[in-house]
């Protein structure tokens, strides 16, 4: 007998289900079972063992509002006659089962066309026959299975996906096909021979170059003039300009020895630099396509929702359509997606996502509910007080720290250099021509143009790229994802640290669970221990994982009071489990904490308090981040933590409480005002203002692979304590910037001696300027390697 | 003198017949990013450990 669920593999506790042989751990995962047995798809376990997943035992009617085609219209891909494309993102999505299985959809339905797995992005294209089978029916039987569609709002507004740049690979391919071939042809001049300069193969194989270097400068090299030119006409001197300076000089130089039969050319060399210009590019813009640095509350919220009319009748629609007054009802798991006042039920609303708190809040009836938490338990009925766009924690999207889109925060320190740079050089290359024009033009336009094409900062413009590329992969493989690489530099330039408390130094997704009260005998742990396996209340679940190896006893009368607590007995032994009202109703403590009250035997015993665990080596994180930069904590929460809280942080530090979202967001434009550089960590959507307005946001989250609010960075929670080495290694990465800066001056100043000379040749240029560019890469590369080994990254 | 020109110049025949075949290859992957090859680098090396099967089921 094994232990573990043939289906999902997981430990089998409750009840052991026996189908065909195989065990399951619930009827769920036996469904999903029977279905695939069904049709002939049990190759689904040969492939991995326990690949399924357990399906939440929901109703299909969740999928009811993809009945509404004017959702459909906006969900699906494309639409003809007969066949609908879709794309379903899978979040459950983890091994090559799961693959084979969805690739297979046809056969579990006929009327599905063909359906493809994106693994990395967890999404699924189906092509079906919708007048056959419906949307929502398709969706049912995803989630049937085990596979259950996210939809959410952010489907609905926006189509257009991350996707790899194509036009910068291909100018990439472009470039670096001419490049090849103009090496090869240049070769013999290289090498010098001499019988190839008399005949006519000198002339022909320079306009082949002239002909392979066109589509290199008036295609690959596009964005390179193009960027310049934007940085003219805003009289702003970028890195670009000087590039473009060179490409144009080097085009414009070896189109007229071609054409004039004077010499070769430098076309190797133009082909060449901007090969590795683009190389440099594409290695700059790989991100992690798997995560989402964009989020807003869009992607957290439901499409749709269920509005009860005054005859009781129930419908689906979209969210949008919700207005005041309307009555809506909200089931188990589902997320509250509007502000509302509670009419009916109990509700138990989970914030974690809104504030870090992993205590779910009690309300009862008439109690107001802010959107964005989740029900727990019963479906409750909802009257809204206001509409989507206008709650609490939606609004904080209409401040203009949203609106501003893209713009870089920073000056790069490339651009900085590149500045004095340009200026520099442009003097020497006038001074240099000056000089020459007192003896002869030719030499004076020859060591012109030779400064401009040797000095053409190829080095200066991969330093920064492949430096901050390789840093990126280095913290992504300490679970500290960067959206891009200029975040590094803006890490390196942070003063201000700022953090969320709840759910960003304490704990998300664990409390620290302590029994206060009269002391409990064995037995009696023993038997609260089965009382709270029993419930399925989210409190009783983190008491229950929290007592340890105590032994199970059979409960005989079990009774639970939906909002209030439950009521069991044990061995003749009766107990009162529940809220301070239901269990001791007498002596009200007003408390604040997150407390479960005991009674036994009709006697007081004491209570379950579930406080808040931080982050482990927080004492130490929060000792060296104070020690170098300017910290402060900011909290949605009362200040009842304070006390506690000065334990791990020094007097420097200032505390603010009952921050709303606002103020977390309006306290980081005070320090910006005051020149601060600010680092905002957070994790829920209540930070997402200040984590957007700060120089650099992170979002810190148990599982990066679940919802995040928009941010520069997103963080594992189990890293948290490699904080500060983190930051010191994005400092060291700039001045690893400027070693490589002054290396690739050096090698001007040897090609800058030979230029002023005149005495440039082509096949120097074409040797000197993948040199310096190569050196550079390497020295970047190696040198931020090492740093990582040296800070145990 | 005269030969060996004449037999040099078969060079230039061979420079665009080359040149032509490198293009064959540049259009050949220019093909192969448009038609979103590099769009899912991963799922490919799922796919084909069990591609008999799938073969398979399209015939029947």
């Amino acid at each position: 007998m094994s232990n573990s669920c043939y289906h999902c593999g997981e430990q089998i506790a409750d009840e052991r289900i026996e189908h065909d042989s195989k065990e399951f751990c619930c009827t769920g995962c036996k469904t999903v079972y029977e279905i695939l047995n069904e049709n002939d798809l049990c190759k689904y376990y040969d492939l991995e063992a326990t690949p399924g997943i357990n399906p939440s035992l929901k109703s299909a009617s969740k999928f009811d509002y993809l009945r509404n085609d004017q959702l459909i219209d906006k969900l699906i891909d494309f639409k003809d006659d007969s066949v609908c494309l879709i794309t379903f993102l899978l979040p459950q999505i983890h091994c090559s089962s799961c693959v084979w299985l969805l690739e297979n959809l046809s056969k579990l339905n006929p009327n599905i066309i063909s359906s493809r797995v994106n693994f990395l992005r967890k999404e699924l294209k189906v092509s079906f026959k919708y007048k056959e089978l419906e949307l929502y029916q398709l969706a049912g039987l995803l989630s049937s299975i085990g596979y259950e569609p996210s939809i959410n709002l952010n489907d609905l507004t926006e189509k257009s996906k991350l996707k790899l740049d194509k036009g910068l690979i291909i100018k990439l391919g472009v470039a670096g096909f001419c490049f090849g071939n103009i090496m090869l042809i240049s070769l013999p001049e290289y090498f010098g021979l001499d019988f190839i300069k008399e005949s006519s193969f000198a002339r022909f194989f320079g306009y082949v170059n002239l002909i392979l270097s066109l589509p290199v400068f008036f295609y690959s090299a596009t964005d390179y003039l193009k960027a310049a030119w934007n940085g003219l006409k805003h009289k702003n001197i970028v890195i670009d300009i000087p590039i473009s300076l060179g490409i144009l000089v080097l085009f414009a130089r070896s189109a007229y020895e071609v054409l004039a039969n004077v010499g070769a050319g430098y076309f190797d060399s133009l082909a060449g630099l901007i090969f590795f210009l683009l190389l440099g590019k594409v290695f700059q813009q790989k991100t992690y396509n798997i995560l989402s640095f964009e989020r807003d509350y869009k992607s957290y919220f439901p499409v749709a929702t269920i509005r009860i009319d005054a005859s009781g009748n129930e419908t689906s629609i979209p969210v949008s359509d919700v207005n005041i007054g309307d009555t809506i009802l909200v089931k188990n798991h589902e997320i509250i997606p509007v502000d509302a006042v509670l009419m009916e039920g109990n509700a138990t609303i989970d914030n974690s996502f809104i504030t870090g708190e992993f205590a779910p809040v009690q309300k009862v009836v008439g109690d107001r509910i802010y959107a964005g938490g989740k029900q727990l338990g019963q479906a409750i009925k909802l009257s809204v007080v206001k509409e989507l766009s206008h709650s609490y924690f939606t609004q904080l999207w209409n401040d203009e720290a949203f609106s501003e889109q893209n713009v870089d925060k920073l000056e790069s320190i490339t651009n900085v250099v590149s500045k004095y740079f340009t200026i520099i050089i442009l003097f020497i290359a006038l001074a240099s021509g000056a000089y020459w024009w007192q003896y002869s033009m030719a030499t004076a336009i020859n060591s012109f143009t030779a400064v401009l094409i040797i000095a053409c900062p190829c080095a200066l413009a991969l330093s920064a790229p492949f430096t901050f590329g390789n840093a990126l992969r280095i913290l992504g493989r300490n679970k500290f994802y960067i959206k891009n690489a200029s975040v590094i530099e803006a890490i390196a330039s942070i003063s201000t640290v700022v953090l969320d408390k709840t759910g960003t130094i304490t704990q998300s997704s664990k409390g620290e669970v302590k029994y206060l009260g009269m002391e409990l005998s064995e037995t009696n742990r023993h038997h609260l221990y089965s009382i709270f396996r029993q419930s399925s209340h989210p409190l009783s679940k983190i008491i229950y994982s929290s007592m340890q190896s105590a032994a199970l006893t059979t409960i005989e009368d079990y009774k639970e009071v939906p909002g209030s607590g439950m009521e069991a007995t044990v061995d003749n032994c009766t107990y009162v489990i529940g809220s301070e009202k239901f269990v001791q109703p007498n002596t009200p403590n007003h408390t604040l904490a997150t407390r479960v009250y005991i009674r036994i035997n009709n006697k007081y015993y004491g209570f379950f308090q579930i406080e808040n665990k931080y982050r482990a080596r927080l004492k130490q994180v929060i000792e060296t981040l104070s020690s170098t930069f300017n910290l402060f904590l900011l909290s949605g929460d009362n200040d009842s933590e304070s006390t506690n809280l000065r334990n791990y942080f020094n007097e420097k530090t200032a505390f603010f409480f009952n921050q709303t979202p606002e103020d977390k967001l309006a306290f980081i434009k005070s320090r910006q005002e005051k020149n601060e550089k600010v680092l905002m960590i957070g994790d829920g959507l209540n930070d997402s203002g200040a984590l957007k307005q700060s120089e650099v946001g992170i979002s810190i989250s148990e599982n990066v692979n679940t919802f995040s609010p928009a941010c520069d960075v997103i963080m594992d929670a189990t890293t948290f304590d490699r904080l500060p080495v983190i930051f010191k290694y994005c400092k060291s990465s700039i001045t690893i910037i400027i070693i490589s800066f002054i290396i690739s001056f050096l090698y001007n100043i040897i090609g800058l001696t030979i230029a002023v000379q005149g005495l440039l040749s082509p096949i120097f240029a074409a040797i000197l300027m993948p040199i310096s560019s190569i050196t550079v890469v390497v020295f970047v590369t190696m040198a931020t390697n090492l740093l990582a080994k040296r800070s145990r990254l | 003198m005269y030969q060996d020109q004449f037999i040099m110049s078969v060079l230039f025949i061979l420079i665009i017949i080359s040149l032509l075949v490198a293009a064959g290859f540049l259009g050949a992957f220019l093909w192969s990013v448009k038609s979103g090859q590099y769009e899912d680098s991963y799922t490919p090396s799922l796919r084909m450990l069990f591609d008999d099967e799938i073969k398979r089921n399209k015939k029947g």
